[in-house]
């Protein structure tokens, strides 16, 4: 019939891709998207988030079902799913490790790229989606940890909404505004249920699909950080070093879900609370806007970032504001800026220290932990390493990194304690290790002896 | 029967050197930009529905307290719009505490604004020496610092004199709740309004020379 398209497929299917692209984007995406032969375990991270992503969403919708977001009910209706409704303990406690469960995927996922240098060009954007998830990740965390309305839920927010309060002139008026009452209340309750239950996943999603989108446009990294692109071709132009998606690696991930899963199961079943660290025991007392905890933290995927705040006193604004000046001066007198850029951007860093030390602390402590954060943007223009993989960077550099992943253990660790003089200290000491690991990228990432990356991947066949 | 021929020719189809209209170019500017502005227009009323509510701006009404029955040394925590309202009854030796230690406090004088009313701006900070009346909210993050009347505990330094010790980052305030310095928390503790009685019994909350019931 005219106007019809031809497609190769043949009965039902075929009268769908006469429709809808369905054989196409099957292929595109899975059949014969190619992707490199030498994965290590690494690569399961990706598709796990996916399936913590699912898990969460469909346990999401069960919850909902039940719980209700009034200050008078919310506590109560968790505990009625607990102990009332048929298996709700089971889909409440998944949902609740798997909120953890996310957060250590999408950091060992992002530990990868950071190993492989799976953010250079042309990832920039995978890496940018990517960080924007993690972003929205937390947000839904943070917003999911008030609905049920105990006193962790309830400091927990107090706290970071107060943050915003930090920011000068407009913060008072912003904190109240996203409160929607002068404290922390039932309006409040009630955006945050909405924001969590909708907002967010809807803009959560729609990142996924751009994160993978682009990751296909661009093909995967490899732990070679080799361009299988740029390799031999096969007689229909797909790289030899390249093997499809769909079966190779759909199958290879199915081991890496068995094995997520055993671990999953075990948490829910065996250790649902994980001694205080995914549902900290102040969280099964109710509310009370009279009463702080004798100690609050947030939960451990928060601590590092936690730490950082609590780190930057009026003391150590004094490290910060130095820390400027000397980077001014490095750029000035050693920089590679051109122009008006030279003299620029030394002048901004000198007044950025003298702002330190005028603005309030607590100001910069939300700055700071900001920051840490939003870095990470900015990760595929701080490298300047001539290789992207791990593997041949100089052996030293993979003792900066040693120190930068433990340096994040310590200080999500600290985060965790009552706050003491020693452990600020320690936690100054991480923050300054943690900022300056990404600032001073730039320079050190370009030292030391390369060593030579090959041609292609280096792949045994078992 | 020429009115159900189908037309194949491109008699009405617009000449690719004509040149084009700017007055056409106009209207779509001139468009876009008004659509612009009710769009923009439409997103006021989603961001004003985040304001707090007329109900809950109402519940902010005053709080009375009679302060005869609580006995020196005595703390009572009423609640002020959602807040926690500390009222403190000091004693002789608690008062003393309060000398001394200015070089250690972050603001000594209350002369930050925004935090202390006038009536408060002395070494007290209080319309009446004894007791001390302030919001239980610690200026930092917005942690109800807890009690520290002792000396020294977890967290506190050796030589502490008694005071208000915030759980959630360590920020350290005396018994008029001034700061001390280099601690997270910027600002002293906040006195609400607040004013006697003729008889000096009862301390209403909300309400001083400048803020009516």
């Amino acid at each position: 019939m005219a106007g019809e398209k031809t497609v190769e497929t043949t009965g039902l299917l075929g009268w769908i891709d006469r429709r809808f692209p369905l054989t196409t984007l099957f292929k595109e995406h899975m059949s014969e998207y190619y992707a490199p032969k030498n994965f290590n375990f690494w690569y399961f991270f990706g598709s796990l988030a996916l399936l913590v992503l699912v898990i969460q969403i469909v346990t999401g919708i069960f919850l909902v079902m039940n719980y209700k977001p009034d200050a008078k009910l919310a506590f109560d209706s968790v505990e009625y799913i607990m102990r009332e409704v048929p298996w709700g303990w089971l889909i409440r406690y998944m949902h609740s490790t798997g909120a953890s469960m996310f957060f250590v995927v999408v950091y060992l996922h992002m530990l990868r790229g950071l190993f492989y240098g799976s953010y250079r060009k042309p990832r920039e954007l995978v890496w940018i989606f990517g960080v924007a998830i993690f972003l929205c990740l937390m947000a839904e965390a943070f917003m999911g940890y008030l609905l049920p309305w105990g006193q962790m839920s309830y400091w927990g927010a107090q706290v970071i909404v107060n943050l915003f309060a930090a920011i000068p002139f407009i913060g008072p008026d912003l904190a109240i505004w996203i409160r929607g009452d002068y404290v922390v209340s039932d309006a409040t309750l009630n955006r945050f249920f909405a924001f969590h239950v909708i907002a967010v996943p809807l803009v959560l999603i729609g990142l996924v699909v751009a994160h993978i989108i682009a990751l296909h446009e661009v093909g995967s990294n490899n732990p070679d950080g080799v361009e299988i692109k740029a390799g031999p071709k096969d007689a229909k132009g797909h790289p030899v070093d390249g093997i499809p998606f769909h079966p190779y690696y759909s199958v290879h991930d199915i081991m890496g879900v068995a094995g997520f899963l055993i671990i999953f199961a075990a948490i829910v079943f065996f250790a649902p609370e994980m001694g205080g660290y995914f549902l900290e025991f102040n969280n099964f007392i109710p509310a009370d806007s009279m009463k702080t905890p004798p100690h609050i933290a947030p939960v451990w995927y928060f601590t590092p970032f936690y730490s950082m705040l609590r780190a930057t006193t009026s003391d150590f604004t004094w490290i910060l504001s130095a820390g400027a000046v000397i980077a001014a001066a490095a750029l000035f007198l050693k920089g590679n800026l051109k122009g008006v850029m030279r003299v620029a951007v030394p002048v901004i860093l000198i007044v950025v220290a003298v702002l330190f030390k005028v603005i309030d602390a607590k100001f910069w402590g939300v700055v700071v932990m900001g920051g840490a954060v939003v870095i990470l943007f900015f990760l595929p223009w701080l490298d300047h390493s001539p290789v992207k993989s791990i593997r041949y960077r100089p052996t030293w550099h993979k003792y900066l990194y040693a120190v930068f992943i433990v340096n994040f253990l310590i200080l999500g660790y600290l985060g965790t304690q009552a706050p003491s003089d020693v452990f600020n200290i320690m936690s100054q000491i991480g923050t300054v290790i943690y900022l300056a690991f990404f600032l001073v990228m730039p320079v050190w990432s370009r030292l030391g002896t390369f060593k030579p990356v090959p041609e292609r991947i280096t792949f045994h066949p078992h | 029967m020429s009115q159900i021929t189908t037309q194949l020719d491109d008699a009405g189809a617009v000449d690719p050197n004509q040149v084009p209209d700017p007055s056409r170019r106009f209207w779509v500017t001139t468009a876009c930009a008004v659509g612009g502005v009710a769009g923009a227009a439409t997103v006021v009323p989603f961001v004003s529905s985040f304001a707090p509510s007329e109900k809950a701006k109402a519940a902010g009404a005053p709080v009375e307290v009679n302060v005869t029955t609580i006995a020196p040394g005595e703390m009572r925590t009423v609640e002020w719009r959602g807040k926690p309202v500390w009222l403190l009854h000091r004693t002789e030796e608690q008062l003393k505490t309060l000398k001394g230690h200015d070089n250690q406090l972050a603001d000594p004088h209350s002369e930050r604004p925004g935090f202390t009313p006038e009536y408060a701006k002395n070494e007290y900070r209080s319309r009446k020496p004894e007791l001390f009346v302030a919001v239980g909210i610690c200026t930092h993050l917005g942690c109800s610092p807890t009690t520290a009347f002792g000396s020294g505990g977890a967290g506190l330094p050796a030589n502490w004199d008694g005071g208000f010790f915030c759980p959630c980052h360590g920020s350290t305030f005396d018994l008029a709740g001034r700061v001390y310095s280099n601690k997270p928390a910027p600002d002293n503790l906040e006195v609400p309004p607040y004013s006697f009685s003729a008889d000096g019994s009862i301390v209403t909350i909300g309400v001083d020379e400048d803020n009516k019931a």
